[in-house]
């Protein structure tokens, strides 16, 4: 079997298309139009109290710790600050992308934007990615946005526990929009209408981080820093577990969320920080059902889906020994058992029945 | 001379909501407004091929149930991304209980 070639502009991709992988009909659980508008219904309520939360709580350990600064008692703070920076920010930019979390507009769109410059995800490029992300989940060589690759880097992942990789990566991308180019992979998803606008937010994003080292160096101290840009690296670590988490291990080239997206139950504190992300097969199969309704669906399909794991440590032990044998077996996936009362897994435009594939 | 389709009766679509319609080898999307008023728009949306008969509506907007891109149904407007380009619209004409819509119509322009 050949290498994958997860390049957008590559063999993989070419044939996903020639395929009919690329831009398939997925298999989706049935729900009664009635059940389902309800679930879609938009609200701004669980938002702006999350949300409310959210800033209250940021600007609150960023004060606190700064005020501490230098001594070690500023720590947990920076630490919690972190936590809220740099891993809380993904599913904010994630939810808001999706435009679901607010009934109102305006507050999706600045929660969108403030939420993308903490992640140091470009708000144009990252939203069409993430586009694509939904038609093609996990099919090689047409998501852009796959984080388990096979064979997998291991490596990888544990520096992006403190986003070694993808800040670096995200400088790099930031200077190379602000001087006017998109990659080619970019201008394959991006329509070219929207080139402008990623230029200029790059553009934007890299005079206040060249404003924030000015002040830094002016001051003489990291503190600016600490609260700009460097939380995004120390508080990383919560978003890339599940981050990685929401496919990792499964099936990839397939055109059932079942079989390549995970759900975990998780703690309270999480859910909020992952806004329910981690109902990540009903988010992939029903995406316009906000982040406040995804337990209710869940109910409604879990019929449907394979068991969700009990909790995130359980799903790591789960995934972690399926990404070693890939290391040398790179075919090797997990394949859950569905429910009796579950329709068969559809792999690839045909049905089969799930213990055929072990 | 205008070809008018019976696309479904007035009481198949809810207020506030949409239905698939399709005719011959293509696909619509008939809409009654908050209001009352029935619309019709391409099935497909603009930007991929997702039918937006399992999108919202939300006063006169429909969002796909793909990637969340909006329209205006009344115009085809497309008014969020990643939805660029206008699907194209079609009159719609009440005969009774029944809804028609002008299947051939070609908007000038």
């Amino acid at each position: 079997m050949d290498r994958r070639d997860y390049s957008l502009l590559g063999k993989d991709g070419q044939r996903a298309i020639e395929t009919g992988l690329a831009g398939a009909n997925w298999y989706a659980t049935d729900i009664p139009r009635k059940t389902m508008k309800g679930l879609m219904k938009r609200s701004d309520g669980p938002a702006i109290r999350d949300t409310l939360i959210w800033l209250a709580a940021l600007f609150g350990f960023a004060g606190v710790a700064t005020a501490l600064w230098p001594s070690w008692w500023s720590a947990p703070f920076w630490l919690a600050y972190g936590l809220l920076y740099g891993s809380s920010t993904d599913s904010r930019w994630h939810e808001c992308g999706h435009g679901t979390a607010f009934k109102t507009r305006w507050m999706n769109d600045a929660v969108y934007q403030f939420a993308c410059f903490m992640i140091m995800r470009n708000p144009v490029t990252w939203k069409y990615g993430h586009a694509r992300h939904h038609t093609d989940t996990t099919i090689v060589g047409r998501d852009p946005q796959i984080l388990s690759r096979r064979p997998p880097n291991l490596y990888k992942m544990l520096a992006n526990l403190v986003g070694l990789v993808d800040v670096p990566l995200a400088f790099k991308s930031m200077i190379q929009l602000a001087s006017g180019h998109l990659t080619d992979e970019e201008r394959d998803y991006v329509p070219e209408a929207e080139w402008l606008a990623a230029i200029r937010v790059a553009r934007i994003w890299l005079a206040i981080y060249a404003a924030t080292v000015v002040l830094a160096v002016w001051m003489w101290s990291i503190l600016p820093l600490m609260v700009i840009g460097l939380p995004r690296m120390y508080g990383a670590w919560h978003m890339t577990i599940t981050g990685i988490l929401q496919h990792a291990a499964l099936a990839d080239n397939v055109i059932d969320h079942r079989l390549n997206s995970r759900t975990i139950l998780m703690n309270p504190i999480s859910r909020f920080i992952y806004w329910n992300m981690n109902y990540h097969i009903e988010h992939h199969m029903f995406t316009m059902v906000p982040y406040h309704k995804l337990p209710v669906l869940h109910e409604c399909i879990k019929h449907d889906l394979p068991a969700p794991n009990a909790s995130t440590w359980q799903a790591i032990r789960e995934a972690v020994p399926v990404l070693f044998r890939q290391l040398k077996d790179p075919e090797h996936f997990l394949v859950r058992s569905l429910p009796s009362t579950a329709r068969p897994y559809l792999w690839s435009g045909r049905e089969v029945a799930a213990d055929a594939a072990e | 001379m205008t070809k008018w389709v019976r696309a479904c009766a007035r009481d198949d679509v809810e207020a506030e909501d949409l239905i698939r319609f399709d005719h011959e080898d293509r696909t619509f999307a008939i809409y009654q407004s908050p209001e009352g008023a029935f619309f019709c728009t391409d099935g497909f949306c603009s930007h991929e091929q997702v039918h937006l008969a399992g999108g919202l509506v939300m006063d006169h907007i429909v969002e796909c149930p793909g990637h969340n891109g909006q329209f205006d149904y009344r115009t085809g407007e497309a008014v969020r991304s990643p939805a660029c380009v206008r699907p194209n619209t079609y009159p719609v004409r009440i005969d009774g209980e029944d809804v028609l819509i002008a299947v051939d119509f070609e908007r000038p322009g």
